[in-house]
């Protein structure tokens, strides 16, 4: 830039970027203050985690005391089994499900097939039915299918249940697909498969990354099937937690440290997933 | 049928495509769905089917001799239970209010993390991660830690306004469950609706700023519309997670005081777990089910637009 | 450089699917396996309910001791809260899953599941062959409880009756006595003086809605008080005299001297409130005591003890048990009954009492536990009422007129736990004060005349 091209309908340099500047930090400092205030409760579970039973609720709660790692000893020595169980569970049911989606959601928007609408609408239909109220019929089918207590059963069902899901959300990422690429594309020779994998699949992939995390955030935390279809050979880590609350004993730390638990894979996966929610990872590089 | 009845987003493409080999390209089109459509139809209709029968059956689980027919008792005994209806009505009313609320919050809360600041990565996290939490840890984290009158961390922070050992499950037992939802749920907003925001592109929002646009005109007039088809997609898929949630009010407050936080899954729950009655809730579930698709046909047809795709961009 | 991350991407689904694949296949099969008639080989699925004497004793003790003791039997413990074990139970036999070898059950489920051919006959099948067992030891009310037809279908891990907690120096700073025998209006009168807003509560009562929650406390009141559930024709009396009475009683005791929210209230929370020094009495689980000895050993040495407060009856308080059952036809029901007596022996408290004390020891179960000089030694302050409450149960004559149905917090029919707990969401909404008692009554009244005296009597 030039000193000739400076543009006549700025104003003088220096005020907009320290204004700029200012509202950038006031920015911060608001989502700093909302993400902390979410954070809330999960910081006090996990504060409460490392307190002695005796003293998990105490009056005034006590944000410095000594900690103790018993209850998480507790827990890593008893929830080995479910653990393994929830992984299978989780990341089998992922992959069906986007080995499933994608497809699906590539011929429900980008080349749509005639009657994308009602294929949408039943989709999203599947989960019109309360579990709780075809519990009992699920049951029964599992028991003739010799699947109760099965680690297939779960991921069988956990694929069923995010499936919907995970169609809509890739389907509206498809849909952004700029059409000049897609023009672009064909005009280059590309059949359909190049032209997912090609151009599509890179675009998406945010979003494609996104749907996976919110299925194995679904799938990871699923108790209700779990529970009622499997005892002890594909019981996962959600049973684990909720067997920890006792009907006449004290629980709320050890709940607590088995809730961290349970949760640091997760966050984990969200945490790796969502560095790549960053703008312009796609759109201005292609470009 | 032509391709451009379809929808408006589909007819770009179909200006593209010459018209060759219709029968050939109809199946090219089929083929990547028939996968998951098969797969879909097979594991969720079984299961329906099965409830339909038994929804016409006598089946207890704590008596022996297994299922008997029942006709249309089941119907007629949910119709006329208060119960079930007092159910449906508070069901509408907690997902109602959880979905608006958490869309509210999820669109704040994204235009927040959409722009950079120190530490933003921190924050997305800290956000999201109340939806990581199992739901049934949130529950008992929130009904004892947080929420006791004796020793809750919400009474202690409340003191400095004057709040003195509130007991929230007791006096505002429906507001406190909705008060969880809605922090459990915020986070599925905020991810859908920030997908959205990061799918804007950005020459667009340069151009506007370039002309002199002040931030909360770009935001109406080029964001929001754009934004649309998330919002609705957010809130079509958090009512739909949100009507079947029931770990808060089992957990929280067991459908109390009386019945004020009884939604229809802790209902049918009762129905299963305590009445052992497989057959009624068989039927409830049904009855939900037809319900279900007549308010989301009426829903579809008023936000018909979620199915069109009107873009501010390319 | 896109193509190749995609292409990585496909293997590393493509390779991530065959692994899952494979692990999974590895680690699938359910039902219970292998053991056939062989008592010491097989495998043993327990449904236990979630509980310290369970989680920290059991089940450390099954793999430090039992599955030694027997190398060829595996012990498999499937653990739940109440109201998801009941449920997981139900399914599991009365659909015949046979998932569960062995289930853990108490004095409501045990007539019932046997009534319906669920049960093996433990007495005639195992005891009388067993003569180490000794199942003359058991506290009679408790062994008459798990029976039906004068035979045992399940044997008990633990036992308790209800009873009244009180600080003792709190009780002399006011300088007021704790009688051994107290009445419901003794103890109001007490709660009333003792009332400390936003330092000590009177009286900590459960008001949590569930059967066996505030239920069980509200239904000695009742029992007391001269109500009942049902008069001799299966008519329900919620909306009696006598009910009114004692539901106001103590609906007004805990919302005027009890703990705020006492509407989600049930033993843990009190557990807590009561450790903590918040309540002045308590009433609840005689198993309490262990857990106050074991968590606030301060507040411990602090608590007296009363019996269950009495009205118009001699005694009122309640009986529970947890105990073991096996279903029938399930396999490998040699060495299910070998951990049944194993974990309720007179052996197993011995394993307790080395390995975690003497008061930690399960109890209410056994009368030669009781006449133990190390135990009255360690439990010196609590288990003679323990005991002694216990054995002024009798579940078959629970109220003052006589009524068609048996048990004391519990109507033992099948229609009571989903009936119970829609009770128990009226009671708890009255303690909330969302509703007049008289309403909450009314509400419950119109839920049990669902049912026919036909429906009820089981006929």
């Amino acid at each position: 830039m030039t000193a000739a091209s400076v543009r006549p309908s700025q104003p003088r340099p220096r005020q907009p970027r320290r204004r700029e500047a200012y509202g950038r930090a006031g920015w911060g400092v608001v989502a700093w203050v909302v993400g902390i205030a979410f954070f809330l409760p999960v910081f006090w579970m996990v504060l409460t985690a490392f307190k002695p039973e005796s003293a998990a609720e105490t009056w005034p709660p006590r944000f410095v005391f000594t900690p103790t790692l018993a209850e998480f000893r507790l827990v890593f020595s008893g929830m080995g089994p479910y653990l393994t169980h929830s992984v299978i569970a989780t990341v089998g049911s992922t992959i069906l499900v986007l080995l499933l989606g994608v497809p699906a959601a590539y011929a429900l928007s980008v080349h749509p097939v005639k009657r994308w609408r009602d294929g949408l609408f039943f989709f999203i239909s599947t989960k019109m039915l309360p579990i709780v109220a075809a519990i009992g019929p699920l049951y029964v089918i599992a028991q003739h299918a010799h699947l109760l207590d099965s680690i297939w059963l779960l991921i069988i069902l956990y694929t069923a249940m995010n499936l919907p899901l995970a169609v809509w959300m890739i389907r509206s990422f498809m849909l952004e697909v700029p059409g000049e690429l897609l023009e672009a594309a064909q005009l280059d020779g590309a059949g359909r498969v190049r032209e997912i994998t090609e151009v599509i699949l890179p675009i998406v992939s945010p979003g494609l990354i996104s749907t996976a995390l919110i299925c194995v955030i679904f799938a990871w935390n699923e108790l209700f099937l779990a529970i009622n279809l499997t005892t002890t050979n594909a019981a996962t880590m959600p049973m684990y937690l909720i067997s920890s609350v006792p009907q006449e004993g004290l629980y709320i730390a050890h709940l607590s440290a088995a809730a961290t638990v349970a949760s640091v894979p997760v966050i984990i996966v969200g945490w790796i997933a969502q560095r790549s929610l960053v703008r312009g990872l796609a759109m201005g590089a292609i470009k | 049928m032509t391709v451009a009845e379809t929808g408006a987003a589909p007819a770009r493409q179909a200006s593209i495509r010459p018209r060759t080999a219709t029968q050939r390209e109809r199946w090219l089109r089929r083929l990547p769905l028939l996968p998951a459509l098969i797969y879909v139809v097979v594991v969720t209709q079984i299961p329906f089917v099965v409830t339909l029968w038994y929804s016409f059956e006598n089946y207890f689980w704590d008596q022996p001799g297994g299922a008997t027919f029942a006709g249309f008792r089941n119907y007629t005994t949910a119709f006329t239970n208060a119960a079930f209806r007092g159910s449906l009505v508070r069901s509408v009313v907690m997902t109602a209010s959880s979905v608006i609320i958490a869309m509210v919050l999820g669109v704040i809360f994204a235009i927040l993390l959409d722009r950079k600041f120190f530490g933003r990565g921190v924050v997305r996290t800290l956000i999201i991660t109340p939806f990581l939490i199992m739901p049934a840890a949130a529950a008992l984290v929130w009904a004892g830690p947080m929420l006791d009158p004796t020793f809750g961390l919400v009474n202690y922070l409340l003191q400095p306004f004057g709040v003195h050992h509130v007991a929230w499950l007791s006096s505002d037992a429906l507001i406190s469950v909705i008060a969880v939802m809605v922090w459990q749920w915020t986070p599925f907003m905020t991810l859908i609706v920030l997908a959205g925001l990061q799918s804007q592109p950005p020459d667009t929002l340069e151009a506007a700023k370039v002309d002199g646009a002040g931030a909360l005109a770009t935001f109406r007039e080029l964001t929001l519309p754009h934004l649309r088809p998330y919002i609705e997609l957010g809130i079509l898929l958090g009512s739909i997670y949100l009507v079947n949630s029931f770990d808060a009010v089992r957990l929280m407050t067991n459908g109390g005081p009386g019945t004020s936080t009884t939604n229809l899954p802790f209902y049918l729950y009762q129905q299963v777990n305590y009445a052992f009655d497989v057959g009624g809730a068989a039927a409830a579930g049904v009855i939900t089910v037809i319900l279900t698709i007549i308010v989301a046909t009426f829903a579809l047809r008023l936000f018909a637009r979620v199915f069109q795709f009107e873009e501010a961009g390319v | 450089m896109r193509s190749s991350l995609v292409r990585l991407r496909r293997l590393g689904a493509a390779g991530g699917v065959a692994a899952v694949l494979a692990v999974a296949a590895c680690s699938s099969g359910g039902g219970t396996s292998g053991g056939g008639n062989d008592s010491n080989s097989g495998t043993v699925t327990v449904a236990v309910v979630s509980n310290p004497l369970i989680t920290g004793q059991m089940v450390p003790l099954t793999t430090s001791v039992f599955e030694k003791k027997y190398p060829n039997i595996k012990v498999k413990f499937a653990t739940y809260t109440e109201g998801d074990l009941r449920a997981a139970i139900e399914k599991d036999v009365s659909t015949h899953s046979n998932a569960f070898n062995v289930i853990m059950i108490g004095p409501y489920e045990a007539p019932l599941f046997a009534r319906n051919g669920w049960l093996d006959n433990l007495s005639t099948q195992f005891i009388s062959k067993d003569a180490s067992y000794d199942a003359g030891d058991l506290l009679p009310p408790i062994a008459k409880a798990l029976s039906y037809k004068s035979s045992m279908y399940a044997v008990p891990f633990y036992g308790e009756s209800s009873m009244m907690y009180y600080r003792k120096d709190l009780f002399a700073k006011a300088g007021l006595t704790m009688p051994q025998h107290p009445t419901w209006a003794q103890i109001a009168s007490f709660a009333a003086k003792l009332n400390k807003p936003g330092k000590v509560t009177g009286i900590c009562l459960r008001g949590l809605a569930g059967w066996g929650d505030n239920m069980a406390a509200l239904d000695t009141v009742v029992n007391t008080f001269g109500g009942e559930w049902f008069n001799q024709k299966w008519q329900p009396q919620l909306t009696s005299p006598a009910f009114e009475k004692a539901t106001s009683f103590y609906v007004n005791l805990v919302r005027k001297y009890g703990e705020s929210g006492a509407s989600n209230d049930s033993f843990n929370q009190l557990l807590t409130l009561y450790g903590q020094g918040k309540c002045a009495m308590w009433y609840d689980a005689t198993v309490a005591a262990t857990s106050i000895a074991t968590t606030y050993p301060s507040v411990f040495k602090q608590t007296g003890y009363a019996f269950a407060p009495t009205d118009l009856t001699k005694s009122s308080g309640w009986l529970w048990t947890w105990s073991l059952g096996i279903p029938q036809g399930t396999s490998s029901q040699g060495a299910a009954w070998k951990f049944v007596s194993w974990a309720t022996s007179k052996s197993y408290d011995q394993l307790v009492a080395h390995k975690y004390g003497w008061s930690a020891v399960p109890p209410g179960t056994r009368t030669s536990l009781y006449k133990n000089p190390d135990y009255l030694k360690a439990a010196s302050a609590f288990a003679p009422i323990t005991l002694a409450s216990i054995d002024g149960t009798d579940p078959n004559h629970p109220t003052l007129h006589p009524v068609p149905y048996v048990g004391i917090q519990y109507v033992d029919i099948p229609q009571f736990e989903s009936l119970g707990l829609a009770v128990a969401q009226q009671i708890a909404g009255a303690i909330a004060g969302t509703e007049t008692v008289s309403q909450a009554l009314k509400a419950s009244q119109s839920a049990a005349s669902q049912y026919t005296p036909q429906e009820l009597s089981g006929s």
